[in-house]
């Protein structure tokens, strides 16, 4: 019945992004079935299809996970893009410098660098919200430009020569492609890092469950005042949750840096941060649902540049988007649910 | 270099890169005076654009564009105000994904009616339509002043963005009044999508480039008000002038420091640090 509850508005929510899919099919005179069909072979009807999907899943998993432990806490971090680019740059900057050291030591080195900027750009936000009272959605999208401007201007001196990307990172820094162990993959960019975004979400899962850390995140989002009267130190928390939520939009640099270009280079984003907010909201800011949303919008992703013949791929981003007005429009009160109310029938 | 600064050219450039702001933050405060919070600024003037670039291309003539970015904001502005006032979706959710939607379907459409994925044919027919978009800016900015705050009106839409309950008792009705702000801000922030297609005579795709969310800074820099939400949008656009003429004359302010500029104040504002920053009191309250 719960289940049933939960899988209701994006059910929903699919359906009626098909129905706005088929018509913008139809207006430009292509029909619907055959692209739906060259989706489905283009993602997940080959192993390279598969492999892409999963590549362009996993930072999703961890925006997706940023935006959801936020809201969880009642913030809601619009910063991810902002966030997961410092961070990226932090971790090319430590895996390009760590020739010397072994991989156990320069990829865990490199990923905290990354974690550690994110962290901090977020706690920003977090530490005006908690102790100004300043409005977090607004400061992160400001904290989002503010960092586009310095890498424009202090990244970018960083820069290999005449180009837009950094030096390339050590080898010891570097993730293997699944397709190492997994020949079937061959040719796609799916790396070693699909598998710290998901132990990113067990640890998450595990926070809430079971920790008096993820307990103290969840009654303050529930009820600032109420956190309070119990004892709970509200802004703390709140700067605490920022903080995590920024590191986890930090280790995004994992998959593109160290898996797949082994290099930071410049808009290597592509909006992943604003996607993450999408696959919170579908995935109701849990563990387990961001996961499976992921899933969808990296399926969306890959499959965009599969029926780019026959209809323009920026189909995926309207696709997106109207996802996202049905699941908001069919949760009147998507907040209160999120962090775990249901709301009055 | 001080003659530069005096000059005509570098008025106009400061005007003009002013312009699509002031016209967005004027959307934005109206909205948001009226409870709702508007971060899809930035889409609306991207669809401004994109609708005034059709207008002008298939009217054959600046009239046709105009009204084109008009339309395609306010349609727009309605499409939000479905979501976020009559099916009370989360407004930060909707607005972002609004921006998406923008961004995506005029890509879309750009494909589909010009064959190109990055910019329309050049479109000769705006003619000479900017002086007229500069008084009706400056005309605007009155106009916003006047209605918000000395017609029955403004005094309605400012009740509903501080207290709906107390609105809705005294026969206002908070949902129409929000309705007609969300499409009266689509409206604004169209023409200042029109200003932009205009401006380059041709639709680029992304051509809003941020400028919405310059907007938004300038809104609460402005704290609210549309007379000084424009007078931010005058200041940002000076600075940007003035660092590219510094930038020209080998003095050497760095142009990130000024893009960051509008962000930082903003961030300083909300803060509290200059004087006290008050959002309307429903702000982002679904209802």
């Amino acid at each position: 019945m719960k289940l049933g509850r939960a899988l209701l508005p994006p059910l929903w929510a699919f359906l009626i992004a098909m129905a706005a899919a088929s018509a913008l099919i139809l207006a430009v005179g292509g029909s619907p079935l055959a692209v739906y069909r060259l989706l489905a072979a283009g993602t997940w009807g080959n192993g390279y299809g598969i492999g892409q999907v999963l590549f362009k899943t996993t930072p999703l998993i961890l925006t997706g996970l940023s935006v959801a432990v936020a809201l969880r806490g009642g913030l809601f971090n619009i910063g991810a893009e902002g966030q997961l680019t410092v961070g990226a740059f932090l971790t090319a900057f430590v895996g390009a410098h760590a020739a010397s050291l072994p991989p156990v030591v320069a990829i865990p080195l490199a990923l905290v660098a990354g974690a550690a900027g994110g962290a901090f750009v977020a706690a920003i936000a977090g530490a005006l919200k908690a102790w100004r009272g300043a409005h977090e959605v607004i400061n992160t999208i400001m904290l989002n430009f503010i960092v586009r401007a310095l890498m424009v201007g202090l990244g970018a001196r960083l820069f290999e020569r005449e180009q837009i990307h950094t030096a390339p990172i050590a080898l010891s820094a570097r993730l293997p492609r699944l397709s190492s162990w997994l020949s079937a993959l061959h040719g796609s960019a799916a790396n070693a890092s699909l598998f710290l975004a998901v132990a990113v979400a067990l640890f998450v899962a595990w926070l809430f469950a079971r920790t008096r850390i993820g307990f103290r995140i969840r009654a303050v989002g529930l009820s600032p005042a109420a956190a309070a009267a119990a004892g709970i130190s509200v802004p703390r928390v709140q700067l605490g949750t920022m903080a995590l939520s920024g590191a986890i939009a930090g280790l995004v640099g994992a998959n593109f840096v160290l898996g797949y270009k082994y290099y930071y280079e410049d808009g290597f984003s592509g909006g992943i941060g604003y996607i993450g907010i999408a696959v919170a909201v579908l995935g109701r800011a849990r563990p387990l649902g961001v996961v499976l949303a992921a899933l969808v919008f990296g399926t969306l992703s890959q499959g965009g540049l599969a029926v780019n013949a026959v209809v323009p791929k920026e189909i995926v981003d309207v696709l997106t988007a109207v996802i996202i007005f049905a699941v908001a429009a069919a949760q009147p009160t998507v907040r209160r649910m999120l962090v775990g109310k249901e709301p009055a029938q | 270099m001080i003659a530069t600064l005096l000059s005509l050219g570098f008025f106009a450039a400061v005007v003009r890169i002013t312009v699509p702001y002031a016209l967005a933050a004027l959307g934005g405060t109206l909205s948001e005076r009226s409870g709702v919070i508007n971060i899809a600024l930035e889409g609306l003037l991207l669809f401004g654009a994109f609708s005034s670039t059709i207008g002008a291309w298939f009217g054959h003539g600046p009239v046709a564009g105009v009204l084109g970015g008009v339309l395609g904001g306010a349609a727009l502005g309605a499409l939000y105000a479905l979501l976020v006032v009559t099916l009370k979706g989360d407004q930060i959710v909707c607005g972002v994904a609004l921006n998406l939607f923008a961004d995506g379907i005029t890509r879309f459409l750009l494909k589909a009616t010009f064959d190109s994925s990055s910019n329309s044919p050049r479109i000769d027919a705006w003619g000479h339509i900017g002086t007229t978009l500069i008084l009706v800016t400056v005309a605007l900015v009155a106009l916003f002043h006047v209605v918000l705050y000395w017609t029955p009106f403004g005094l309605r839409l400012r009740a509903v963005g501080e207290h709906p309950e107390a609105a809705a008792s005294l026969g206002v009705h908070p949902a129409r009044i929000r309705w007609a702000a969300l499409v009266l801000a689509g409206a604004v922030a169209g023409l200042g999508g029109a200003w932009l297609a205009a401006d380059q005579r041709q639709f680029v795709a992304g051509m809003s480039n941020g400028r919405g969310y310059i907007a938004l800074a300038a809104m609460i820099f402005g704290k609210w008000r549309p007379a000084w939400a424009a007078a931010a949008c005058l200041l940002f656009g000076l600075a940007e002038a003035l660092q590219i003429v510094l930038q020209a004359s080998g003095v050497g302010v760095p142009a990130w420091a000024v893009q960051m500029l509008p962000y930082v104040l903003t961030m300083i504002t909300l803060a509290g640090f200059i004087g006290r920053a008050q959002a309307p009191r429903a702000l982002g309250k679904s209802d």
